[in-house]
């Protein structure tokens, strides 16, 4: 997404003009048919019929659907109320997400704040700090928050230890961890957007308002916030969209009352439970609702650079 | 720039924030290092410092399962992150190089794709193509899997990086007779060399890591590092799993500081 916005503008050269398709040939395949194909006919399978060992039918049929959204009663006969199971799955995802995104604002904000307003030299190596945890694999990481977090893990030791409980609390399997969970995941999402925000910004305008009697907090709601708003979007997008489809924390972290969407499309596809064209469906539904956020998104951005033009 | 209290810069506040949030960045990492450390069958009990685990990493029970799948993990992402950058290579010099032409945007749009669609809707994806084409589940599927989605990821260093080269270095090269193939070849392509070795870490990394996609289209029998892990922690988290998570870390951490202090130094000439 990223990728979009950078390399956008720009004064071109065109030394390679004449080789550009057989240069974009590779990529156009590769992507095209291993990851763009293979969308399509997910959204063709989702309206197939279920095969029951996993698979499908090649019949055209709108049973995912109408199972996601629909209850008709054990033998499909009744006439259809709302399924409020599958529906509120993904409701529950959308508010882990959006808490989740909350949390890492709350403290990505100021810690990308305090980074941006450190001496230029050191920035860089603030910012590596912030993202080192990021490129370690994210089952270890979410497995390291799990030991710590459990009911006889070290955070409950320590706090024992110092008197501070009487009784271990349990953290692990609670929706506190997954928001805890999705924080530790995606943070750096949050933060660099707001750095580079924040980097940008004009900080003669704080001293104007710092002259005309603002107090800091005023200066901060007022002025330093709304010239930072399009860095505070853009690590909120990035940060609520990969929570929303996350797998691994709501699965370590959260257990089975913590259902979230990831968890409900991968039950799909694993051994003979599974429904694929349901799987399929419920991916669907989840893709749109990540494509909607993203355009929104996109014409948000071309909106802001405009104005900034 | 005073730094009292009266900076306008300055919040009170924000600093302990941002401990706060280094903390929960590097406390789990640190306490499972200290923990993989520990002699003892449990996880819970502190019973003093060996190198049990990682012993038992190595020649331990599960040992020839953890060596098959690291050896996967290690060769799929060595091969898959070789041919990613490549691609991701021609890809950027069309983009940066190629002048404006119709469907940039749109190619664009296709190299970014595999960061836009959710890992999990990718990774159901790919099944099904998998399924429907027949094609057995295993090795290979994983190795084409990681290949398409690691060429974003190494294509956002490698343009950033170009975008940053004049191109009057390679036109001197062609107004000296150099062909474009030499242009492209003797000056563009040394240039770009920082670029280039950050984005095949980083696609190198982002397929050591990746677990849901490998989950779904790895087959009976075929694990990765990360699938083992996961199947293994399902059961409860073990002492060797600490040591083998340990390894993993420190070694990604060994990666990226070398990809960053690569395009620093790059910065500061």
């Amino acid at each position: 997404m990223a990728a979009g916005a950078s390399s956008g503008g720009s004064a071109k050269s065109d030394t390679y003009a004449e080789a550009r398709n057989w240069l974009l040939l590779p990529s156009w395949i590769v992507i095209g048919i291993f990851v763009l194909i293979p969308v399509i006919l997910m959204l063709i399978y989702s309206f197939l019929t279920k095969e029951f060992r996993g698979g499908v039918i090649w019949e055209f049929s709108l049973a995912a659907y109408d199972q996601f959204f629909f209850d008709r009663g054990l033998f499909g006969d009744s006439p259809p109320v709302i399924e409020w199971t599958y529906i509120n799955i993904f409701w529950r995802s959308i508010w882990q997400a959006g808490l989740a995104t909350l949390l890492s604002l709350a403290i990505g904000f100021p810690t990308a704040y305090f980074i941006a307003t450190r001496p230029e030299k050191i920035r860089p190596a603030w910012v590596f700090l912030i993202t080192i945890p990021y490129w370690v694999n994210l089952l270890i990481r979410t497995v390291s928050m799990k030991f710590l977090l459990r009911d006889q893990g070290p955070l409950n030791d320590f706090l024992l230890s110092i008197g501070v409980i009487s009784d271990p609390i349990h953290i692990v399997n609670t929706n506190f961890a997954v928001q805890l969970g999705l924080f530790y995941s995606y943070l750096p999402f949050m933060v660099l957007p707001i750095y580079a925000s924040v980097e940008r910004y004009n900080f003669a305008l704080s001293e104007a308002a710092a002259d005309l009697y603002a107090t800091k907090w005023v200066t901060l709601r007022r002025v330093l916030l709304p010239a930072v708003k399009p860095g505070v979007i853009a690590g909120c997008i990035l940060v609520f969209v990969p929570s929303l489809g996350s797998f691994l924390a709501p699965d370590l972290l959260g257990g089975a009352r913590n259902f979230m969407i990831g968890s409900l499309i991968e039950e799909q596809f694993k051994g003979n439970a599974g429904n694929w064209p349901f799987g399929a469906a419920a991916s669907m539904i989840l893709l749109s609702m990540v494509l909607v956020i993203l355009m929104i998104f996109a014409r948000q951005q071309a909106k802001a650079n405009k104005g900034d033009a | 720039m005073a730094s009292s209290k009266n900076d306008v810069r300055h919040y009170t506040g924000f600093f302990p924030i941002t401990v706060l949030c280094l903390v929960i960045l590097y406390a789990p990492l640190l306490v499972v290092t200290i923990y993989s450390l520990n002699d003892s069958n449990s996880i819970t009990n502190w019973e003093g410092i060996s190198f049990r685990w990682y012993v038992d990493v190595f020649t331990g029970p599960e040992s020839d399962k953890f060596k098959t799948a690291a050896w996967n993990s290690f060769t799929i992402a060595l091969m898959a992150s070789v041919m990613a950058t490549t691609i991701a290579t021609l890809a950027a010099t069309a983009m940066v190089r190629g002048g404006s032409f119709r469907g940039r945007g749109l190619s664009l749009g296709l190299i970014s794709l595999p960061l836009m669609v959710p890992e999990i809707v990718t990774a159901v994806a790919t099944l099904i193509f998998f399924s429907m084409i027949d094609f057995t589940r295993g090795y290979l599927t994983i190795l084409v899997a990681h290949t398409a989605f690691c060429i974003p990821f190494a294509y956002l260093p490698i343009s950033a990086r170009m975008q940053g080269i004049d191109d009057n270095f390679e036109q001197a090269a062609m107004d000296l007779y150099a062909s474009k193939r030499q242009a492209f070849t003797k000056i563009l392509l040394p240039l770009m060399a920082p670029g280039i070795v950050s984005g095949l870490l980083l696609a190198f990394i982002v397929s050591l890591d990746d677990f849901i996609i490998t989950n779904f289209v790895k087959g009976a029998g075929v694990e990765t590092l990360p699938t083992a892990i996961f199947g293994s922690v399902k059961q409860g988290i073990k002492p060797n799993i600490m040591a083998i998570s340990t390894m993993l870390l420190g070694f990604s951490i060994v990666l990226v500081t070398i990809s960053f202090l690569i395009s620093k130094s790059d910065n500061t000439k």
